[in-house]
């Protein structure tokens, strides 16, 4: 009950933002349109079958999911500034049920955007494996559920919206450039290669990569488990982190 | 039965004792009230009770479940009105109650019309289905007040109720709080800076200042311990005429604040002329003498030496303007 109620609260705050709704499918929609197609018409993918378009769109998939998610934990953040987040930790409820409603409201949140984003790749053209499509959602969920925890383990620890802009510079940022989103791990020099490995977004854009083109650098178990590792690790440290929110 | 009950209740921070081995019991029903100036530490003693904040030494129990072993009990029988807002701007009214009832696990039923008793008691009715963002800030008071009332709490927690609302608002806000007292018998345990509202509001008052509570009754007897009036007189030499008054019988307790002597008396327009009297034998010129009945103000000068409204300043200087004496 307590889980749903937060969940629901989550749903009917994004879908009354219409500018967030539009600004989260635009911003990947430019990525696709216009990075996409323009790298396209520059280069083909070395000892690739596929166009750089197929090969960027579970890169941006895996890009939405990650900010939408962050954006979502550390929305914790706001709830701080305008006072509502004391009225949730005052009630007869258990922190638990509140990042897991939290959790699960921004996970559908991000999973429905990495669809919407897909339907729009596909009327661009890209050829998604049909077959992959129900596991890559699965993956979506493990994706964005870990992120939401990283986010909401920060927002605990902040005390005021100014270090937002830290946290999107200093994480976001890199994490999506380093995820091999939109370029592939194979023929990085070692330096590059070693950080693309250390980012956990890389496994999560990996296995949506197989899934929904075909194409990927580890096996869908490896890359499973490099995500589970990082969703028990950060869901733990954000909730532990949410509890003692004082 | 007793809605709260505290022993030597105490919170310190760092190296402040924010409140200081505070034991009281308050009875179910209680209008009672928590009044001292900012920073008393009267904020820091209901966080305890609402179980947001840790006890440092003592204990504290509501509606007999105590705060720290047992802080979800406690939280389904309270309810809260924040200081700070804490509202969801974006959500509507109805939403915002709607949320809260969910939380406390009320039923679909149940909840449906709670929100429509809550809503016409605070008179939001017609703007439930509103942004909050959209209401004024007495509107989003009493939207709060009617969430604090949602899952039926035996005991509400006011803190500063009307800080911040011009007077016409406040008086709203004192009708709507007296009603839910009155109608829903929920015991209401409010902190105030303003003793007028202490006065007018609460049926027992404990004046709190420094983390200690210095007096505790209703306020008619708080007030009569100084006497039936107040007596202040500004004058060219307000410091020889309180000499000179403080010297006197009739009275019972006399200070001087900011050039104006304070005079408890009773029956003080019979000692006004004694008043001129005296100050024209010592050659002093009364600029204006007047007569009025005590405050809470009044009460809480008696016992600290300042007033309620002063922040901060150091005591030094305090201890400067001001000069008191005692007669019991």
């Amino acid at each position: 009950m307590s889980i749903y109620t937060i969940w629901l609260r989550e749903i009917k705050l994004f879908f009354r933002a219409k500018s967030r709704v539009a600004g989260s499918i635009a911003t990947p929609v430019f990525w696709l349109a216009f990075v996409g197609i323009g790298f396209k018409s520059a280069f083909s993918m070395r000892g690739l079958e596929i166009g750089y378009l197929e090969f960027m769109t579970p890169g941006i998939i895996g890009m939405s999911l990650l900010f939408s998610s962050m954006f979502s934990g550390l929305s914790v953040l706001w709830d701080k500034q305008f006072g509502f987040l004391k009225e949730i930790l005052v009630a007869p409820v258990s922190r638990t049920s509140i990042v897991l409603g939290k959790t699960l409201g921004g996970a559908t949140i991000a999973v429905i955007q990495g669809v919407l984003i897909l339907l729009v790749s596909i009327a661009m053209g890209v050829k998604i494996r049909s077959e992959g499509i129900l596991l890559s959602i699965l993956f979506m969920l493990l994706i964005s559920s870990s992120f939401i925890g990283l986010g909401l383990a920060f927002a605990s620890k902040m005390t005021d919206p100014h270090g937002f802009q830290a946290v999107y510079g200093f994480i976001m940022m890199p994490m999506f450039f380093l995820s091999g989103a939109l370029f592939p791990l194979d023929a990085l020099p070692l330096w590059l290669k070693s950080l693309t490995y250390l980012d956990p977004l890389t496994y999560g854009v990996d296995a949506l990569r197989g899934l929904l083109i075909g194409v990927s650098h580890f096996s869908i178990w490896q890359d499973f488990a490099a995500m589970f590792i990082f969703l028990v690790f950060t869901t733990s440290l954000g909730s532990y982190l949410f509890r003692r929110i004082e | 039965m007793q809605a709260i009950t505290t022993s030597n209740l105490t919170k310190k921070f760092d190296n402040i004792i924010a409140v200081d081995s505070v034991s009281i019991s308050i009875d179910e029903g209680e209008f009672f009230g928590l009044l001292g100036p900012n920073g008393a530490g009267k904020t820091t003693f209901i966080s305890m009770l609402c179980t947001t904040l840790k006890a440092s030494t003592g204990t504290a129990e509501v509606f007999g479940y105590d705060v720290q072993k047992e802080p979800d009990k406690v939280r389904k029988v309270i309810g809260i009105v924040f200081q700070d807002p804490s509202l969801d701007l974006n959500l509507t009214g109805r939403e915002n109650l709607d949320f809260h009832a969910r939380l406390y696990g009320l039923e679909k039923y149940r909840r449906e019309k709670r929100i429509e008793e809550v809503l016409e008691l605070v008179e939001l009715s017609d703007r439930a289905d509103d942004l909050v963002k959209t209401y004024s800030s007495g509107m989003q008071r009493r939207l709060e007040l009617a969430r604090g009332l949602m899952h039926f709490p035996k005991v509400l927690f006011l803190d500063e109720p009307t800080l911040g609302l011009d007077p016409q608002t406040r008086r709203k806000i004192w009708n709507y709080i007296e009603r839910i007292n009155r109608e829903e018998k929920i015991t209401i345990i409010l902190t105030t800076h303003y003793m007028e509202e202490a006065d007018y509001l609460c049926g027992r008052v404990a004046i709190i200042d420094r983390g200690k509570i210095i007096a505790l009754d209703a306020p008619s007897k708080l007030k009569s311990m100084l006497g039936g009036d107040m007596i202040t007189v500004e004058s060219s030499n307000s410091l020889r005429l309180f000499e000179l008054l403080e010297k006197e019988d009739f009275a019972k307790e006399a200070n001087l604040m900011n050039e104006t002597i304070n005079l408890s008396v009773e029956e003080g327009e019979k000692l006004i002329p004694k008043v001129v009297e005296i100050a024209r034998d010592a050659e002093i010129q009364v600029i204006s003498i007047g007569l009025r009945k005590p405050t809470l103000e009044d009460v809480f000068i008696y016992h600290t030496g300042k007033t309620i409204r002063e922040e901060g300043g150091d005591s030094k200087e305090r201890m400067r303007s001001i000069i008191r004496a005692k007669r019991r």
